[in-house]
């Protein structure tokens, strides 16, 4: 049994298709990316896996359960997790405070235990703190120590995207969603991001979808390609085989797709 | 906002701006002709700030030249810019907007000796013609007018001239002389509290207001105080600050300890009126804590908040009292309050659960309506086997809680439950904020769709603030019902929901003592919808000033008087991200973190 | 590691979408139980199903229920006209200005003084028409002033601020206005000059005996209505103002003045309630400074009705919500056997609002929002 599978799937929007008969599966353990040019439906894609958009025909499959008709926090529950294409952090809430409501889902202390500060409820606090912090560290010292009680309004871009990634991470998922997550980074810092993305999927357990239009991380990091256009898949296998393919090609404006970059690119 | 134009005037430091200081002129004279005829300067004549000398009424037009002249003479100075040089000339600006602002009175003045208005205009009489006259003849009375206005002006102007010691200075002075007289009726009810009326004699005027000589002592006071004082809490304070911070745990414990206790000691030492008039405040301070954790933290405006508060009070009065037409089985208070609190809670799920998936502002109207339609059900004759109709409840017993019985008729020991139940309150909201719930709140009030993406049930999330909110609510309408003995639909108007919001807002949403403080200034002085406040000449007119409140308070200070840290960023993001980015509180590069 | 939540995962359907089946359920047994018992009254009071209901059930004539419903409409009008500035604002800018309503109190306000006046000056009298027009038109001038003030002073300060924070900043207006209102003119009710009689007298029409004032409030509704359409569809500001609806920074783009559009569109909500206020000083006659707080509200539910940003969809809320409150408490809640029903007119027209927010949140005829207003 694959760990997502998607059949037959459409999504209309007023009479236009955003996404059409779309077929899609990922095995556990996987890192798959989705690339296709602007208004391909990737970020539809992604918004109907974790329940804010709802399909009009087909089904998706999580572990075996089928998602229709979830309310995106019961999604995030079953295992599913998140980032945004343009960084949508609580930009009033602490670094900290960032990861600790991401694990909402995983805790269940009510009014009851915040009011008498029951064991359960300390306890609980101690833990989602504790794991939190383990979350931020991965990205090393940059969100942890002094930062952890700053305002996610003050960290620079790169940062907020990384912050963004451990508030998807701290809900605990076996599926990660990414998207776009090295927009806006330079060189370097989209080359460390990679590697940290391999190290989702060997350190964490997690398996990794990801949309991403920088072809050298695309290239360094999945398994699988799958290439979006006008809401179909015309291509997938792996980037050698995707690169290559005509079709794929075509939909980029006819321009081969080399190593560097692909028109439509954001910065 | 940070467009960059290459014109290099404005890097040069410019001149005043004449244009801004005529149309400040020509707003303060609107605001004089407006505060006449809406009857001010008549009806707060009655109220003395300094006697003989100054009275409320005057000064409710007095504070506009000046004021208006000192917020004419400030400029924005952006960032990078050097400020203008201050000169002489700021003085004339100041005095052009006084000059302004007195010449709405005087034109008013002229206007009623010419024209007869009254008809429409119930204010445009002989008597605020002689009372803006300073009872001689109007030509008098305009010239000094003028003069005044010009003076107060100029004075205005010059507190950008004169440095900021002495800027502050004026600004202590008059403030604690006003606050002073003000806190009339509350000072001399605690000096004779502990018996010492005879300063009270000497400080204020037999019939109300303060002696001349007392204010010259008041103002000695507030300059002398914090120059003598002021160093040593500095000290203090860093002391505090720099301790580890299991220390200062303890310190601050302590301090609130201290406070907790001098604060139930008091009404032992206070009177009726003031009593009363605290353990409205109180009441108050209930709702907007209640309020605070819907609006505040959970960011779901709720405008029908007095539902809940009526609610509350309707239960404990069919509960409880002997009267009550449908079903009475005059439970002792305590035991209903259990009811009370049980039966909100479901009243509070059953409004919110309807309400809790529309649209933010859709929510708001339609909780306002739901506040309506409670109201009008306890008016109506539908139900008046149950709850009185226009009737009402009457005879409701006040609270039994063993030694003495709490009733309105003994405002301190009210004082003394309504202080308790604050506790309460001020505790569940502390806790609760900082909970798993409370960060669920905020994320929702930050952005619901993330939040719910990031796995926070929205749904029962906020309906749980809801709840919260309507049991703190059903609280203030226990105590409300013993209090007042009988209960009727006019004390829930849709009036009280907006007043609470006043409240949350000017205090400082989504902060607890942002909220007493709020409480305690709009409530205490002002009043609420039918209590009286310290100020009670102003009763005809605190729903104006609330209403203007309001709307300046979103337009200059969305955080209110005490912001909180956190919401303060959020209503001012974009500031906040350049002043972070100009001091590099921004890491623009992250080197740092590779390693 | 942290307490994992290893029971079964949430059920898919919430408590409270059951709970709202139900209130939904319930809502529509009411209506159709009342239905049903107002039939069978009609049919016959003594009807054993009608009796069960309501035992004193004395059913309505035809006269009294044309009565009923002409009052409805008319005041469905005088709605449907506040709400056009309802919705129009909230169709530019997305959010409510509470205040419209009391914009409609200060027309009304307005024409109380200025018929006076004349009524003083022996005009209102020898010269109605005359007086009529020059009273609409200097009350549309002062709600017209006042509402471009008010968007001036209060609202585009704030304009890209989250939205409910324009809301609360209109409440804060609408509180000004109203007690502005109590200290200039005094806090008592305050009547208009009485109507020539051949306005008051009962015409028949259609099989409808309808006041003559109830035909002006709907003749010049329908004729305002016509203005206004005829503004937004076919005039180039009516274009402007529907581009900046829709998306304001390509409008700005595109060359429009956003800034002027909106005022413009402050000012026709305004001139709109200046009439409004002038109607409701015809049909009433009598003027209070709370008298635009539940006109206001219900004005709005009936935006929300028709759809907000829909201006036919407001106009027909109005006359829908005008109806409905005025029909519904002898024809649903008197056949149930509720006491006192004409007190809960006001809570008709507010179950109407919930009711269609839970059962079409778009309103009957649809909302026109961009999308970023409907977020």
């Amino acid at each position: 049994m694959s760990m997502l599978e998607i059949k037959d799937l459409s999504v209309t929007f007023g009479g236009l298709h955003a996404l059409k008969n779309l077929d899609f599966r990922v095995e556990e353990g996987e890192i798959v990316s989705v690339i296709g040019p602007n208004g391909a439906g990737k970020t539809t894609f992604f918004n109907m896996i974790s329940g804010m958009v709802t399909p009009t025909s087909g089904d998706i499959f999580f572990e075996g359960e089928s998602l229709l008709g979830l309310d995106p926090s019961q999604v995030t529950e079953r295992g599913i997790a998140r980032t945004f294409q343009n960084v949508r952090l609580f930009a009033n809430m602490t670094i900290l405070e960032n990861v600790m409501v991401a694990q909402h889902c995983r805790t269940d202390q009510k009014v009851f235990g915040a009011l008498f500060q029951t064991k359960a409820f300390k306890s609980e606090e101690e833990a989602i703190r504790t794991y939190g912090e383990e979350v931020l560290s991965f990205f090393g010292s940059r969100l942890t120590g002094y930062r952890l009680d700053q305002p996610a309004s003050v960290l620079s871009y790169a940062n907020r995207r990384r912050l963004e990634i451990a508030r998807a991470m701290a809900t605990r998922p076996r599926l990660l969603l990414l998207d776009e997550p090295v927009a806006g980074m330079n060189p370097r810092e989209s080359a460390e991001l990679t590697t940290l993305i391999g190290r989702l999927r060997t350190e964490w357990g997690f398996t990794v979808v990801m949309i991403e239009h920088d072809m050298s991380v695309v290239r360094d990091v999945s398994d699988r390609v799958v290439v979006l256009d006008h809401g179909e898949t015309i291509a997938q296998g792996s980037y050698e085989d995707v690169a290559n393919d005509p079709q794929v090609i075509e939909a980029y404006l006819g321009r081969p797709v080399g190593s560097e970059e692909i028109p439509g690119e954001s910065s | 906002m940070t467009a960059i134009s290459n014109d290099p005037s404005i890097y040069e430091t410019p001149g005043i701006n004449w244009r801004r200081q005529i149309r400040f002129g020509l707003i303060g004279a609107l605001s004089t002709a407006f505060i006449s005829l809406a009857g001010m300067p008549v009806g707060l004549d009655g109220r003395s700030i300094i006697q003989p000398v100054l009275s409320m009424g005057y000064l409710s037009l007095l504070w506009v030249p000046f004021v208006f002249a000192s917020i004419a003479g400030s400029e924005v100075v952006l960032e990078g810019m050097a400020e203008r040089q201050r000169s002489a000339r700021d003085l004339w600006a100041g005095a052009l907007v006084g000059l302004g602002s007195s010449g709405g009175v005087v034109l008013l003045m002229i206007l009623i000796q010419n024209f007869d208005l009254r008809d429409p205009l119930v204010n445009w009489s002989p008597q605020l013609l002689e009372l803006l006259s300073f009872d001689r003849s109007a030509a008098f009375g305009m010239v000094i007018w003028l003069v005044l206005g010009t003076f107060l002006g100029f004075l205005g102007g010059s507190m950008h001239v004169v440095p900021q010691k002495f800027r502050s200075a004026t600004l202590t002075v008059c403030l604690s002389v006003f606050g002073v007289s003000v806190l009339e009726t509350f000072l001399t009810d605690l000096l004779e509290g502990f018996g010492l009326e005879g300063l009270t004699d000497l400080v204020y005027y037999k019939r109300g207001g303060l002696e001349v000589l007392g204010a010259v002592a008041v103002a000695a006071l507030a300059l002398a105080v914090p120059l003598i004082a002021g160093p040593r809490v500095a000290r203090v304070k860093t002391q505090v600050i720099e301790m580890p911070s299991e220390e200062r745990r303890r310190v601050n414990l302590a301090l609130l300890a201290v406070s907790a206790a001098l604060l139930f000691v008091l009404p032992f030492f206070l009177g009726k009126i003031t009593n009363e008039l605290l353990a409205n405040v109180g009441l108050f301070v209930l709702l907007a804590l209640g309020l605070n954790i819907v609006v505040g933290l959970a960011g779901i405006l709720d405008l029908g908040y007095v539902a809940f508060f009526a609610v509350g009070g309707y239960t404990t009065a069919v509960l409880t009292s002997p009267n009550s037409p449908g079903f009475s089985p005059e439970l002792p208070w305590p035991v209903a309050l259990i009811a009370v609190v049980i039966l909100t809670g479901l009243v509070g799920l059953f409004i919110g659960a309807p309400v809790i998936r529309m649209r933010g502002d859709y929510l708001a109207i339609v909780t306002l309506g739901f506040g309506e339609i409670i109201r009008l059900l306890f008016l109506s004759d539908w139900l008046s086997g149950w709850f009185g109709g226009a009737q009402g409840i009457t005879n409701i017993p006040g609270v039994n809680v063993g030694i003495a019985t709490v009733k309105g008729t003994d405002p301190r020991s009210v004082f003394l439950l309504v202080l308790v139940f604050c506790g309460i309150a001020i505790y569940v909201s502390w806790r609760l904020e900082n909970s798993r719930l409370g960060r669920a709140w905020m994320a929702i009030r930050e952005d619901e769709d993330v939040a719910e993406a990031m796995g926070v049930n929205t749904t029962n999330t906020k309906l749980m603030a809801f709840v919260v909110g309507a049991v703190l609510a059903s609280f203030s309408g226990a105590i409300f019902s013993a209090k007042v003995g009988s209960i009727f639909p006019t004390s829930f108007l849709m009036l009280v929901s907006i007043i609470i919001l006043v409240v949350v807002i000017v205090g400082g949403m989504g902060n607890i003592t942002g909220v007493i403080v709020g409480a305690l200034v709009l409530i205490g002085v002002l009043g609420g919808p039918k209590q009286p406040g310290l100020l009670q000449e102003f009763s005809q007119f605190k729903l104006l000033i609330y209403g203007a409140l309001l709307v300046w308070m979103m337009l200059k200070r969305p955080e209110g008087l005490v912001p909180n840290v956190r919401r303060t960023r959020e209503l001012h993001q974009e500031e906040f991200l350049q002043d972070a980015w100009l001091k590099g509180e921004i890491d623009t590069d992250d080197q740092e973190g590779t390693a | 590691m942290a307490t994992t939540h290893d029971g079964k995962p949430t059920s898919r359907v919430l408590w409270v979408d059951r709970f709202l089946a139900l209130i939904r359920i319930t809502f529509v047994v009411l209506i159709s139980v009342g239905l049903i018992a107002f039939v069978a009254q009609q049919i016959d009071p003594q009807n054993p199903l009608a009796r069960w209901l309501n035992p004193d059930a004395t059913g309505l004539t035809a006269p009294q229920f044309k009565g009923l419903l002409v009052t409805g409409l008319a005041q469905g009008a005088m709605y449907g006209l506040i709400a056009l500035g309802y919705s129009m604002v909230y169709g530019v800018l997305g959010f409510i200005n509470f205040a419209h309503g009391e914009v409609f109190m200060v027309g009304a306000m307005s024409g109380m003084i200025t018929s006076n006046k004349l009524a003083e000056a022996g005009l209102w009298e020898d010269a109605f028409v005359f007086s009529l027009l020059f009273v609409v038109v200097t009350s549309i001038l002062i709600s017209t002033a006042t509402a471009v003030i008010m968007e001036r002073i209060a609202y585009r300060p704030l304009r890209g601020s989250p939205r409910l924070i324009p809301l609360i900043t209109s409440i804060g207006v609408s509180f000004f206005l109203q007690n502005m209102s109590v200290v200039l003119l005094g806090p008592g009710a305050k009547s208009y000059p009485s109507l020539p009689s051949w306005l008051s007298q009962k015409r028949s029409l259609l099989g409808f005996e309808i006041e003559g004032t109830k035909l002006v409030v709907l003749l010049t509704a329908a004729v305002s209505m016509a203005g206004l359409w005829f503004l937004v569809e076919r005039t180039k500001t009516g274009k402007a103002m529907r581009a900046v609806a829709e998306d304001k920074e390509i409008a700005a783009l595109m060359g429009i003045d956003v800034n002027r559009t909106i005022v413009t569109t402050f000012a026709v909500g305004g001139a709109m309630a200046g009439v409004a206020g002038i109607l409701w000083g015809i049909l009433f006659r009598s003027v209070i400074h709370t008298t635009g707080f539940l006109p206001g509200i219900k004005a709005f539910s009936a935006a929300v009705v028709g759809g907000i940003g829909n201006l036919g969809g407001a106009m027909a809320g109005g006359l829908s919500l005008g109806a409905a409150e005025a029909t519904a408490p002898l024809v649903l809640l008197e056949p149930l056997g509720v006491d006192g029903v004409s007190q809960l007119r006001d809570a008709v027209a507010f179950a109407v609002l919930i009711f269609v927010l839970l059962v079409k949140p778009s309103g009957l005829f649809g909302e026109r929002l961009s999308e970023e207003d409907r977020a």
